[in-house]
């Protein structure tokens, strides 16, 4: 039986000749419909290198990327992007930079009172429906991470793809802005590939918990299964002992089994 | 001027912005603009508000008031002085007053007020300005798009841009056997090479953020172009404008001087040949005030265009 997005057997070699390091090794893993998976892992072990892989933005060495039964080979609006630090073009008003995904997505398919409407929606439901013609650097950094998911979410992607999407935040509005991912996603159901260092970012969100290794050559180290129902109260599982345990394994194999590298040659 | 261009015409790497932030008239527009933005008092709300407004605005409209007095103080006493060579100031007024008082007026051939002759000045660095900026901008985003064409044509651009604008008049006027368009190419090409390289620069310096949301939305080759890279090489492209549009006109009027005809340029040769040196005062400050137009008034056109393109 095939998922519905399957990562198979992935190597990626960054450079050639003695200078080329291998980044990724044998990374394989396979992603139901509907499902939010988290990869956690120190800086530097290629998790990033993994989402961007699914995107499209680099090419594997070896394996492949089998997407809704097609292979991936390029980027294309089936798999759109949270990026870390937003990447709203700053020329573009809140509304435009939704906009600009949604024309292009939905040229053939919705009318032009269609996407303006479909646009207005998704800016709604990130919250954004107040500032649509603000520019980027009139709102704040969490908005325009909203504006960025809106963005996102607009293209009605196959699976959602966020690099540390709430990595630059403050943690107040991190957590305000988790709580919403959680509610969009019970709402609409997307499938979401989140590339996270934050141990209770990845146990509050996420259906599973892709744990990696540290580079070079990384790999998944192990996957865990996040057994709590959803929708998940963030305060009710402060006192929770699953979610506990969950936190405690995630930690157990980041700083005792994989140490940071860093740490360790200090 | 040469240290604002060293600092722009090289293919820097860096990813600070060139020329515009580096003009000289660029801290006292700042320090106007502070000003202006503070916030109005309301009428009435405190008596000491409007000597404080009064203070600051004589604290920017004096010094240059000052200083220019002082200046012409100095050169009218100067020029007054026995043995003394140029006109003074009051000298160059009363000489050139009914060239003052009639800038329109037009009795045939060379013989015209000075708005034409600066008129016909200023249309010659519009044609030539204005192919030097099409070209330049295109030239610019094949040089910053392709390493090939970085590669092949920077070395001649390199070379080409040190050569000085009137190196370039005997040739274009073997090549258009005419004066006029030779000037227009005397132009074209002072004006040319800081808009190729200020455009190749800010091509290149484009985010890869911005690179990855036009592959992840497949953004084709157009929209790319029109919705990404012009938006966000615009301070660097308009960073090249202006030094471009200062050398032209630093050019026309050396080329002028060569070729003839109406323009600001043969007026100053003209009137040096008639030893009236009142005049060619004259058309100093109406060049200097000219030139003074046109930088800002790309600089005005750049901020507007590029409002908000700085990532916030």
């Amino acid at each position: 039986m095939t998922s519905y997005l399957s990562i198979e057997h992935v190597h990626k070699t960054f450079g050639e000749g003695p200078s080329a390091t291998e980044v990724l090794r044998d990374v394989d893993l396979h992603v139901e419909r509907g499902e939010f998976i988290s990869i956690i892992g120190h800086s530097g072990c290629g998790k990033s290198t993994v989402l961007n892989i699914v995107a499209g933005l680099l090419e594997t060495s070896t394996g492949a990327v089998i997407l809704d039964g097609r292979e991936v080979s390029k980027p294309g609006p089936d798999r759109s992007v949270v990026f870390q630090n937003h990447s709203l073009l700053p020329w573009l008003t809140v509304r435009d930079n939704v906009a600009l995904a949604v024309d292009k997505t939905f040229k053939g398919t919705k009318s032009a009172a269609e996407r303006r409407e479909w646009i207005l929606q998704t800016l709604e439901m990130v919250g954004m429906g107040h500032a649509l013609d603000k520019r980027p650097d009139e709102i704040s950094g969490g908005m325009k991470q909203r504006v960025g998911i809106a963005r996102a979410l607009a293209m009605e992607p196959k699976v959602l793809l966020m690099d540390e999407p709430f990595g630059a935040l403050d943690a107040l509005t991190r957590a305000h802005l988790q709580d919403e991912v959680m509610r969009i996603q019970s709402d609409l159901g997307n499938t979401v590939l989140m590339v996270t260092h934050d141990v209770d970012e990845a146990v509050l969100l996420s259906d599973r918990i892709v744990m990696m290794t540290n580079g070079p050559a990384a790999t998944i180290g192990e996957i865990l299964e996040i057994d709590l129902p959803k929708p998940r109260e963030r305060l009710a599982m402060a006192d929770n002992p699953q979610y506990n345990h969950y936190r405690a394994e995630v930690l157990r194999f980041l700083h005792e089994r994989h140490k940071n590298p860093e740490a360790e040659a200090a | 001027m040469s240290a604002i261009l060293d600092r722009t015409l090289t293919f820097g790497s860096g990813r600070e912005r060139p020329a515009a932030d580096a003009s000289p008239t660029r801290p006292v527009a700042r320090k106007a603009t502070t000003i202006a933005a503070r916030p109005q008092p309301r009428p009435g709300a405190d008596p000491g508000a409007w000597a404080r407004r009064l203070r600051n605005t004589a604290a920017v409209v004096v010094p240059p008031v000052v200083v220019t007095a002082l200046f012409l103080l100095i050169w009218e006493m100067m020029a007054s002085s026995p043995g003394a060579v140029l006109p003074a100031p009051s000298q160059v007024i009363t000489d050139t007053w009914e060239l003052i008082v009639n800038p329109f007026y037009d009795y045939g051939g060379n013989d015209v007020g000075m708005a034409w002759q600066l008129l016909a000045s200023l249309e010659r660095v519009a044609y030539g300005y204005a192919l030097a900026v099409v070209a330049g901008i295109g030239l610019g985003v094949l040089v910053g798009q392709s390493t090939w064409a970085m590669r092949g044509l920077d070395p001649l651009f390199q070379v080409l841009r040190t050569v000085p604008p009137l190196a370039w008049l005997p040739i274009s006027l073997a090549a258009f056997q005419a004066s006029n368009p030779s000037a227009i190419f005397v132009i074209f090409i002072t004006a040319i090479w800081p808009i190729i390289i200020n455009t190749s620069v800010g091509i290149r310096n484009i985010s890869q953020d911005y690179v990855n949301v036009a592959r992840v939305l497949r953004l084709n080759g157009f929209e790319y172009f029109t919705k990404i890279m012009l938006p966000a090489a615009a301070p660097y492209v308009f960073s090249g404008l202006r030094i471009g549009i200062g050398l032209a006109w630093l050019a026309i009027v050396a080329a002028e001087m060569l070729i003839g005809g109406v323009g600001i340029g043969f007026f100053i040769w003209d009137a040096w040949n008639a030893s009236m040196l009142s005049d060619i005062v004259l058309a100093l400050v109406y060049v200097g005030l000219v030139g003074f137009f046109l930088d800002r008034l790309v600089a005005i056109v750049g901020n507007w265009v590029t409002r908000g393109t700085q990532a916030g």
